[in-house]
């Protein structure tokens, strides 16, 4: 049976398609913010910074999304708080606390359980995507898009020009929490995916690809989201065929995207480079 | 008519340590005003302060005769250094355009009427047939043009511009002068921070004399009198006698 055929008739293939091809748009998306911000580092924080918050969740017996979003933002806060109230750089304090939220998320599960679920938080397991994840994760993606949407004008003056926001009244610190708060949905959603370890890798790599291709922002988000749901796609295709894990092969699959784009975008491509600096050369000779 | 922007007893420091004290003056709408005062005077300090984009020890600024925080868009900011990312994806007309942002209303897009707005704002800094350049790929002078560009876009009552004409050409600060005096015609009020003492007196009908504290402020002729600029700027006074007097 091909793949085509297998996702017709497996409903299992369904939902894991669906739900990584939103992952895939959403982590495009906020993934664009992230890197202009200079936030990745963040991002890898706030995606470790769930896990206490799910172990937590299910100590409680409450879907796993309360909890991860109430540790992420909790993690945002404490980082921002450190490196805006001590001498302790931003860079440090993220480490500080990621480590930190990371560690009691790796306890607590471990007190608790076997460490099946451990695995399956670090590393996803899209295949085995339940009916309430894949709606959790189109809710999500409604939101985060919804947001993005409405308040275009704020996140791009905020990431483009944070004095000029400032000065005219934009709350700024009040968007970054609301990008952070958007940041750890996204986190959650991506959890059965491609797990918490290669989130960073989803939001960084497509909108890395797409910051390669174009000089405007609102064509980075929808290339960046291209990017994302086309690496969750193929790489889907691939581990079902191969076997692989699904997780993990998205992100090469994204990886190698970005690779051939490094080497072959028209405008910021390495071969691009190489080429006009020697044709300038040779024309000189 | 009320005062434009008014300045009482404002002190001003960085971790403790004083960069503007005590500094007090009002100013009419329909003035262009220059702020001078040697490096580390606190010029800069005290413009982001006006703006209220850091906090002041004590001392009440009021636009308008009303709160900093309510007429927050009616005020432009040229910042003398603007940090941000110059590999942005954005292009020179969409920089411009983001100053059509602060009176857009929330979920608002910019409409037609401000993207020709922004063209038209670009076109009097010269600007516009770089209009699809991505904003790092300009020289530094053209880059302040750019943002100069943005501040009009605003059609702010008021602009705080932070040495504009650092590392622009002459011609190019000949056409931003000429803009910024029309700006005045129409009623409006702008400090420029300032460096070049020799064109103070073509430039500007009132100054604003800073070291720390407020040196003097009044028209141009009481303020640039050789007494006064050295008492501004103690150790540099030699050759600065020079200039006065020849100016
Ligand atoms: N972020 C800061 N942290 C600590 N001290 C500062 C900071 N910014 C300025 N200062 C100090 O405050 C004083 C006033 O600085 P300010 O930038 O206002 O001077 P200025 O008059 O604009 O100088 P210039 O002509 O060089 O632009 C200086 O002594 C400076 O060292
Ligand atoms: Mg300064």
């Amino acid at each position: 049976m091909n793949f085509l055929e297998a996702v017709m008739h497996y409903e299992f293939l369904q939902k894991a398609l669906l739900t990584s091809i939103m992952v895939g748009i959403i982590c495009g998306v906020i993934g664009c913010f992230i890197i202009l911000r200079g936030m990745a580092l963040m991002g890898d924080a706030i995606s470790h910074a769930v896990l206490p918050g799910v172990a937590l969740s299910y100590f409680l017996g409450i879907n796993f999304f309360f909890g991860a979003v109430f540790t992420g933002v909790l993690t945002a806060i404490g980082i921002g708080y450190i490196s805006q109230n001590s001498r302790i750089k931003n860079d440090s304090s993220i480490g500080i606390m990621f480590t930190a939220a990371f560690a009691l998320g790796i306890v607590l599960i471990t007190l608790m359980k076997s460490s099946t679920d451990l695995y399956h938080i670090l590393f996803g397991n899209v295949l085995a995507v339940r009916p309430s994840d894949m709606w959790m994760t189109l809710i999500i993606g409604v939101i985060v898009l919804t947001s993005v949407y409405l308040f275009y004008k704020e996140l791009l003056v905020t990431s483009f020009d944070e004095t000029m926001a400032q000065a005219y009244g934009l709350p700024t610190k009040l968007i970054h929490y609301f990008l952070m708060t958007l940041l750890t949905m996204v986190t959650v959603a991506s959890l059965q995916t491609v797990g918490i370890v290669l989130v960073v890798a989803m939001l960084i790599t497509p909108a890395a690809t797409a910051y390669l291709l174009t000089n405007r922002l609102s064509f980075m988000l929808f290339i960046s989201s291209g990017f994302g749901s086309i690496s969750a796609v193929l790489g889907l295709y691939i581990s079902y065929k191969a076997n692989l894990a699904s997780g993990a092969t998205i992100v090469l699959v994204a990886t190698g995207l970005f690779i051939i784009t490094l080497i072959f975008s028209p405008k910021h491509g390495v071969l691009r480079k190489l080429i006009n600096s020697r044709k300038k050369r040779v024309s000189y000779s | 008519m009320g005062t434009s922007i008014s300045v009482d007893q404002l002190h001003v420091s960085y971790y403790g340590k004083e960069a503007v004290r005590d500094v007090s003056f009002s100013i009419m709408p329909g003035s262009l005003v220059g702020i001078i005062g040697p490096n580390g005077a606190g010029k800069s300090t005290l413009l982001k302060s006006i703006l209220g984009l850091i906090p002041s020890d004590k001392g009440t600024v009021k636009v308008q005769g009303g709160e900093v925080k309510l007429a927050r868009k009616k005020l432009a900011y040229v910042p003398q250094r603007s940090n941000i990312d110059w590999d942005f994806p954005i292009s020179v007309i969409d920089t411009a355009l983001i100053g059509t942002y602060p009176k857009l209303r929330m979920f608002r897009r910019p409409k037609k009427s401000d993207k020709q707005l922004a063209m038209e704002c670009l076109e009097k800094v010269g600007m516009s047939e770089f209009k699809n350049r991505q904003i790092g790929e300009l020289s530094g002078g053209q880059q302040q043009r750019v943002f100069l560009a943005r501040a009009l876009a605003q059609q702010a009552e008021i602009f705080f511009l932070d040495e504009p004409f650092v590392g622009i050409d002459i011609s190019s600060e000949e056409t931003i002068i000429k803009i910024l005096k029309e700006l005045r015609d129409q009623g409006k009020t702008i400090l420029v921070v300032h460096h070049d003492l020799s064109k103070a007196n073509d430039y500007f009908q009132q100054l604003i004399l800073l070291n720390q504290e407020l040196v003097k402020f009044g028209n141009v002729d009481e303020v640039m009198t050789p007494e006064t600029i050295s008492r501004a700027y103690q150790g540099q006074l030699s050759f600065l006698k020079e200039l006065v007097v020849s100016s």
